[in-house]
């Protein structure tokens, strides 16, 4: 067969479709789109075997930029059509690329049961806090008093965060980046596609249009070594330009410090751990936000738990090795039946 | 006791023959009543099985509160089960019924309206209690008060007789109370003279992991037994004159079991894994259960988190190469709409099952209706062609589990299933079919690579099928119009028109495909009768009777609804009158008027309940 691996290997190049790519000019999802075709050509799989499914939105136009198998489904359902390809086909590698309203509005459900049963999708979360393709309205994750076409007001909905809701879910991966760290985009995707189970990557990302700026301070080079903190396994929580402040834990609130003040070290401050069995350090490290804190970017949380694909197969194994393969004609003349001569 | 339960049948009935007087029927309708926790499906379902393995064709009825356990003793909580049984074959379950066992004042309340004059009522006395009584808003006992002097009433206390027969078993009051429907099991299989020694082997099996149930059940049943036949309550006990029914080897069947069996054998004869997506929805869930049990066969059942999911999950199996499934009722049906309209577009393969229920919204769960079918023509946005069809009985179900997914993957199209709750949870007999004769169903997945376009078709309108994995095929398919040829998005005007032509083409072409349809009486005449889905054995009898009477009149009764049999315009012709008998305000009407232009005269119904003959015959007699 023609697969571009026998003949040499898979590069960027391999993953780009022929489709013209139509977001906006500077639109935080090329970055992004860019990333995801740097790193599959590296995962060893075949180009066939990935399968990249979506909703509506921006984010959602991503299946027709990959040379890969593709979807691009309905609003929200995602992760429902990706499950059902994926336990059909557990061999394949399936990504699902979603937006904050396809994930956490009209696919909430889909969404938490995704990350629940810890299926084998790799769910890219492109969260710029606006519905883009419907012209600018707010998102269940832009702010309080945020003004938009449908809340000229401001908004008086609380935002919900995408990595608390996947976390509260029972998500055994989830990481957060930014789309102007290209580099550190890369490699959450990484660690996504070598996680088992659902792996949950959120990507602050800019819209040019509608939003321009929400993550001003975190992509601005001046701001963002003191807007972000790197989440480093077994690391301490230290940050800023100057790498002097970090995070302590006073009781059961965050509170932020500079180290050499008032006798602190880093031996006071919060040390990651994203192998705690307990979710509590993870759902501490969702609640930090700008302005108050620096906004975690990293593995929040990466757990090794069995897949449900693989519980599936081990159940339809179990019941061929208890019952024998399946007979159509055993079945049929199951149950209790009877003859007429 | 233990005499009573080693002394054979056989020497029952020579005993019994001495001193009592035995009627040979034809035909007889029972009706098993009671709370719905009392047993009645149980105790209905093992009358049916005992029945069918002496050779007589039956047809049930299980009709039953949407509460699961509602309060003891009330009039909604009334739980009943009706079979038809005859030495003939028989095609409903009966309109009024000839015997009511009923186990509480509840149940003859909401029963006796149904019952025929002079006809048997089997009372368990135990359960008329004050409470019970007022329950039911009867100010005095029925049984006492001389009201039933039209009937002929058997006043048995099944739960005390239970009780006595079962004080020694160690079992809680509890407990020995829920033996009393094997009590009236036992009753009833002596006065219809049908042996108990299989259905005390069924009980052994089915309580195998609790031997102390299972002796106490069978106590409980060869007790009533026995009573029936010592007791001079009974004058006359029953035998059903003996069937010519077609040899062969024979199970009792409900709609969704059958489906679920039909889906499994459309795998095995396909080679394509099975797939179902569903959410628990009344009247469909047991489709899901069965086929949960079957995972040593190639299927794969997944209980999603809704019916979007259902569905949506369904698509995902069929890009995979799976044979997607999903089955619901009308609510759920109304969910999967959206993600039925993007099947559509991306032209895959899968059946979606609605088990009818009434509507709208919630309705009537447990209930049966016919209501859906504009749903499944027409419900969805833009232009958007589904193939529907639908079953006409119980073991039909199979056939056309099968069929929906022949035609799913010939033409690369969703298909909806019609059935309803009547049909899904209703049993006959089902004649076995010989695996070795059901026909394969042809499946290609395309693995050339070379000249391969995503939206290229076939003679048949079908476009490929390209399983994920394969090399060289990579392709993206999505809800936006596409290019007609490559799948990409395309709002080229001209495009939208010829992929909106082609889709409709598509399924219109499936005509090709259908026999030419079957017309039961005269080839042309005065009256024809034209129904769809559950109603066959109503119109089925009605016609029957009403040509022995001499009346001109045929019935055509049509499984495929969209696209209807490329026959059917000129066959409507041929009658002066055309009656459409429906469970709805008049759907199909709807459908064939728009179609052919015709007048038509509707029949319709929505009660929750099944037509009887009589409905149909009574109209009948009204237009020729």
């Amino acid at each position: 067969m023609n697969s571009p691996n026998d003949i040499h290997p898979l590069t960027k190049k391999d993953f780009e479709s022929d489709q013209d790519v139509r977001w906006c000019p500077g639109c935080g999802d090329y970055s992004v789109l860019a990333q995801v075709q740097k790193i599959l050509p590296t995962l060893g799989i075949a180009r066939e075997n990935f399968a990249f499914i979506s909703g509506i939105g921006c984010s959602s136009r991503f299946p027709y930029y990959m040379e890969t198998y593709g979807m691009h489904s309905i609003h929200g359902r995602a992760p429902a059509i990706a499950t059902g390809l994926k336990l059909s086909r557990p061999e394949l590698s399936v990504w699902v690329v979603t937006g904050d309203g396809d994930a956490l509005a009209i696919g909430g459900n889909h969404f938490i049961h995704a990350m629940r049963r810890n299926i084998g999708l790799k769910i890219i979360l492109l969260n710029n806090r606006i519905y883009g393709l419907t012209k600018g309205q707010y998102s269940p994750t832009s702010e309080m008093g945020k003004r938009t076409k449908s809340t000229p007001m401001g908004s008086i909905d609380r935002p919900f965060s995408p990595v608390a809701l996947a976390l509260g879910a029972g998500a055994t991966f989830v990481a957060r980046s930014v789309d102007s760290d290209v580099k550190h985009v890369a490699s959450m995707l990484e660690r996504a596609a070598a996680h088992k189970g659902t792996a949950f990557v959120e990507i602050l990302q800019n819209c040019v249009v509608f939003n321009d700026d929400a993550y001003g301070a975190l992509s601005n080079k001046a701001t963002r070594a003191d807007a972000g903190v790197f989440l480093e396994h077994g690391k301490p929580l230290v940050f800023g330009k100057d790498r002097n402040k970090g995070i302590k834990l006073s009781g059961w609130s965050p509170e932020l410090v500079t180290l050499g003040e008032n006798a602190v070290s880093e031996a006071d401050l919060v040390v990651h751990d994203e192998k705690a069995a307990n979710g509590g350090l993870a759902f501490f490290l969702s609640q930090l936000e700008n302005p108050q804190f620096p906004v975690p970017l990293g593995v929040f949380r990466d757990l090794e738990e069995p897949a449900y694909e693989e519980l599936n197969k081990a159940m339809a194994e179990g019941a061929r090795a208890t019952k024998g393969p399946g007979d159509l004609g055993r079945l049929l003349n199951g149950g209790e039946t009877w003859t007429i001569k | 006791m233990s005499t009573l339960q080693t002394t054979s049948c056989a020497d029952q009935s020579a005993v019994m023959a001495k001193v009592r007087q035995v009627e040979e029927l034809d035909n007889v309708v029972i009706r098993f009543v009671g709370d719905s926790g009392d047993g009645m499906q149980l105790t209905g379902n093992e009358f049916s099985k005992a029945v069918g393995e002496a050779g007589h064709d039956f047809s049930t009825h299980p009709d039953y509160p949407s509460e699961i356990r509602a309060p003891t003793g009330t009039l909604f909580g009334v739980s009943g089960y009706q079979i038809q049984y005859s030495s003939r074959p028989v095609f409903t379950s009966g309109d009024a019924p000839d015997v009511l066992v009923i186990m509480n004042p509840a149940a003859l309340k909401t029963n006796l309206p149904d019952l025929k004059k002079g006809g048997i009522i089997i009372a368990n006395t135990g359960a008329f209690s004050e409470g019970n009584l007022a329950k039911a808003e009867y100010k005095s006992n029925p049984l006492e008060d001389g009201s039933l002097a039209g009937y002929q009433l058997f006043k048995i206390d099944i739960a005390e007789f239970t009780a006595n027969a079962l004080n020694n078993s160690g079992l809680s009051k509890k407990d020995i109370a829920r033996c009393k429907n094997y009590f009236a099991l036992g009753v009833m299989l002596c006065l219809y003279s049908r042996p108990f020694d299989k259905e005390i082997e069924d009980i052994r099996k089915k309580f195998a992991k609790k031997p102390e149930f299972a002796n106490a059940n069978v106590t409980a049943l060869t007790a009533g037994y026995a009573y029936a036949e010592a007791t001079e309550l009974f004058a006359t006990t029953y035998q059903m004159r003996a069937s010519a029914a077609s040899p062969g080897k024979y199970r009792s069947i409900t709609g969704n079991s059958a489906a679920a069996l039909g889906f499994v054998a459309a795998s095995e004869l396909s080679g394509v894994p099975l797939f179902i997506g569903s959410y628990p929805i009344t009247p469909a869930t047991d489709i899901l259960h069965d086929l949960s049990s079957l995972k040593n066969y190639n299927v794969t059942t997944y209980q999603a988190e809704d019916e979007i999911a259902g569905m949506c999950s369904t698509i995902g199996a069929a890009y995979g190469g799976s044979l997607g499934l999903t089955t619901t009722s009308g609510p759920g049906m109304a969910l999967k709409t959206e993600a039925l309209g993007l099947a559509v577009m991306l032209e895959l393969p899968l059946v979606v099952v609605n088990v009818q229920r009434g509507g709208p919204s919630t309705g009537l769960p447990t209930k049966s209706e016919q209501s859906d079918l504009l749903q499944a023509v027409y419900g969805r946005n833009g232009e958007c062609p589904v193939p529907v069809i639908a079953s006409y009985s119980p073991s039909d179900c199979f056939d056309c589990a099968i069929e929906a997914f022949r035609i799913a993957v010939k033409y690369m199209t969703p298909v909806i299933l019609l059935t309803d709750g009547g049909i899904g949870n209703a049993a006959e007999p089902w004649l076995i079919p010989d695996v070795a004769s059901l026909p394969k169903i042809e499946v290609k997945f395309r693995t050339a690579a070379e000249g391969f376009q995503p939206y290229a078709r076939d003679e048949n309108l079908a476009r490929a099928w390209v399983k994920p994995g394969t090399p060289g095929m990579e392709h993206r398919i999505g809800g936006l119009e596409k290019d007609f040829l490559t799948g990409n998005i395309s709002h080229n005007p001209l495009n939208h028109q010829r992929m909106c032509d082609v889709r409709a083409a598509k399924v219109a072409g499936i005509a090709k495909d259908l026999p030419p349809t079957k017309v039961h009486g005269p080839e042309s005449g005065d009256l024809l009768i034209i129904g769809w889905g559950s109603t066959y054995g109503s119109i089925f009898q009605a016609r029957e009777k009403a040509a022995a009477a001499g009346k001109s009149v045929a019935q055509v009764h049509l499984r495929n609804i969209n696209p209807l049999p490329a026959d059917l315009g000129e066959i409507l012709k041929r009658y002066k009158k055309v009656l459409v008998p429906e469970l709805n305000l008049g759907q199909l009407s709807k459908l064939l008027r728009d179609q052919y232009l015709v007048p038509l005269v509707q029949l319709n119904k929505v009660q929750g309940k099944p037509f009887m003959v009589a409905d149909i015959y009574d109209r009948i007699l009204e237009l020729c």
